[in-house]
């Protein structure tokens, strides 16, 4: 075929990179993916034999917030080596060739590598009018995904809008946009968020690097090792929540001291993400951590459950700050006042009762 | 159900023959799902809307909203066991506690409700029928309730099985993607502990009524078991 991949070693060499180099990635990749110190030589042998996986990252309808929050990865090297030497053979926002070139690198690589490459997916796809809504190079998002999820070896949804359909799909969902995995038939990688978290990306992309197979996924196909806790599980904030001392208000003294944002409307105890654990920008901080709820960017339909910062959605048809505590109140007091006007009626009926008891014989009926 | 008619009885005295209409274990039943009620009702609305209160105290020396929560699912436990208690007794009681009751599957349930709403509801009549055990329309109302005990409990199972490794609130753990999240379950969960509030109010009042104007110990049958009707056996 004379198409032979090189080894992750052999294409960090041809780049320019030194061992010492090497081995401090070789490191990373094995603390992303979970190997002890004791695997650790298995991943370096790994890396200098097995060849690299060529890389396919399609945009679709998206904001490049997942491109723009894996390049900010807290492991330089670990990006630098995804991005420079994993290389990506094709990525409308990265990649150096446009237009016709663009396109003959994603057909090569798919041909030459069919059954080989790793598929990434940021975005969603618009099925609505027959998909017109998001073309690239004359041809529609879910054409150019069917045909790139076809020989990929393994697909991965970067992001809340390839997971779950995000803002795009946010009531009335106007384009018809749709998460990858309700359009394929293979088993998709799941990785949430507004954008993920850097480090939760390279961890992904790692893992499949260096072990040659997804990490462990939970039902909804996200991996276990980011996704299996509540921001709310891990948080620091989390001995306010259990004390019962609320902020009540963000400008009040409560907040200043730090407490629990759950009656500001954090969904933090709805949301399954690693931002309380890794953090962000180089573990410097969260959104809780800086003072703002979480507004649960890592799950479905998180647009549509607004207010984000009421800790209650509001009730449909009755106006945007109502939540189900106005209308069952509400319901509650009108159930109280057809009491009281039943009460008024029943004694009325008792008074008829007394009466026809005085003048008239009991007749037994039935 | 045997249905009677209703005679006012003000003046001459009616021989009343007491029936053993509710068992022991429906009455247990009852006063303790009316306490996991209560005490499930007033945990939830804090937990959902927790009270402002200002501590001079940290975080460290106190435990209050954990408390609240951790009152709220022992309860649920108890709440749901007693549930299933229920159900199994709807198959061995007696005719009053049987699940026929609860479901409108004759016609003849079907014109005691047009009856029930007639006469209670609209009080359009001034006599009418009575039921010893459940009318048919209260049986119906039974039976949504029951569905809102399985709801509550489905989705309090599932709301729960992020925080727990026990094996009965994992088994609920699937139903959270399918309503589309924790939030989502979470919003249904509060919405459905009105229908709790709603269902309690009414049948509190309901009560009071029946014994007021049917004068036959509907509160205190509750308690002894025993309801009282007019005995017409002497009169044939």
């Amino acid at each position: 075929m004379g198409h032979s991949i090189p080894t992750i070693w052999e294409s960090m060499q041809a780049k320019g990179y030194d061992r010492r180099e090497f081995l401090r990635f070789c490191s990373f990749a094995a603390m992303m993916a979970g190997i002890e110190t004791a695997g650790f030589s298995k991943v370096v042998h790994a890396l200098e034999t097995q060849a690299r996986p060529p890389v396919v990252w399609l945009h679709f309808q998206e904001c490049t917030c997942c491109s723009e929050s894996f390049i900010r990865s807290s492991h330089p090297l670990v990006a630098d080596v995804l991005l420079d030497s994993i290389s990506l053979d094709y990525s409308e926002t990265l990649q150096a060739a446009a237009g016709h070139q663009a396109e003959k690198s994603l057909h090569d690589t798919m041909q030459k590598f069919a059954g080989k490459y790793i598929l990434l997916v940021e975005g969603s796809i618009p099925t609505h009018d027959g998909g017109v809504y998001c073309t690239i190079g004359g041809r529609t998002a879910e054409d150019i995904l069917q045909e790139a999820a076809k020989d990929a070896a393994a697909v991965i949804a970067w992001g809340s809008c390839a997971s779950h359909g995000c803002v795009q799909s946010a009531k009335p969902n106007p384009t018809g946009a749709t998460p990858v995995h309700k359009l394929i038939s293979k088993p998709v990688i799941n990785v949430p968020g507004c954008p993920p978290i850097a480090d939760v990306m390279t961890g992904v992309i790692t893992h499949l690097l260096v072990l040659g197979s997804a990490p462990e996924l939970d039902g909804l196909g996200r991996p276990k090792e980011f996704y299996s806790r509540r921001v709310h599980d891990t948080c620091y904030r989390r001995p306010y929540y259990d004390a019962g001392l609320f902020v009540e208000s963000f400008d009040d003294e409560k907040a200043r001291k730090g407490y629990c944002l759950y009656k500001m409307g954090c969904r933090g105890p709805v949301t399954y993400n690693a931002c309380s654990v890794t953090k962000w920008n180089g573990a410097t901080s969260y959104p809780i951590q800086s003072g703002h709820g979480c507004i649960g960017c890592s799950e479905a339909g998180f647009w549509d459950n607004g207010p984000l910062y009421q800790h209650l959605a509001s009730f449909p048809g009755f106006g945007i700050e109502s939540t189900a505590d106005n209308v069952g109140a509400l319901v509650g007091i009108a159930a109280l006042g057809g009491m009281a006007v039943h009460a008024v009626s029943t004694n009325v009926r008792k008074h008829e009762l007394l009466v026809q008891g005085k003048h008239s014989e009991p007749k037994a009926k039935e | 159900m045997a249905t009677k008619a209703f005679v006012a009885q003000a003046s001459q005295p009616e021989k009343f023959r007491r029936v053993y209409v509710w068992e022991f274990p429906v009455r247990l039943y009852h006063w303790v799902n009316a306490l996991c009620v209560v005490v499930l009702c007033v945990t939830g609305y804090l937990i959902g809307r927790p009270l402002a209160i200002t501590y001079s105290s940290e975080a460290y020396q106190q435990y209050w909203f954990g408390t609240v929560r951790f009152l709220h699912f022992v309860t649920a436990f108890v709440f749901f066991f007693n549930f299933l208690v229920r159900l199994y007794w709807g198959f061995v009681g007696n005719q009053y506690a049987k699940w026929s009751n609860f479901i409108p599957n004759h016609r003849a349930q079907w014109r005691e409700m047009i009856e029930v709403m007639k006469v209670d509801v609209l009080q359009t009549r001034v006599q009418g029928l009575i039921t010893l055990g459940h009318n048919a329309l209260a049986g119906l109302i039974y039976f949504l309730s029951f569905l809102a005990f399985l709801f509550q409990s489905l989705t309090g199972f599932a709301l729960y099985s992020s925080m727990s490794q026990a094996r009965l609130p994992r088994l609920f753990a699937w139903i959270t993607p399918l309503m589309g999240g924790d939030f989502a379950v979470r919003q249904w969960h509060h919405i459905f502990m009105w229908f709790f509030i709603w269902f309690t109010l009414v049948h509190v009042y309901l009560v009071f009524y029946h014994d007021y104007i049917e004068g036959r110990g509907t509160t205190s049958s509750m308690v002894g078991g025993w309801k009282f009707d007019s005995d017409k056996r002497d009169e044939k």
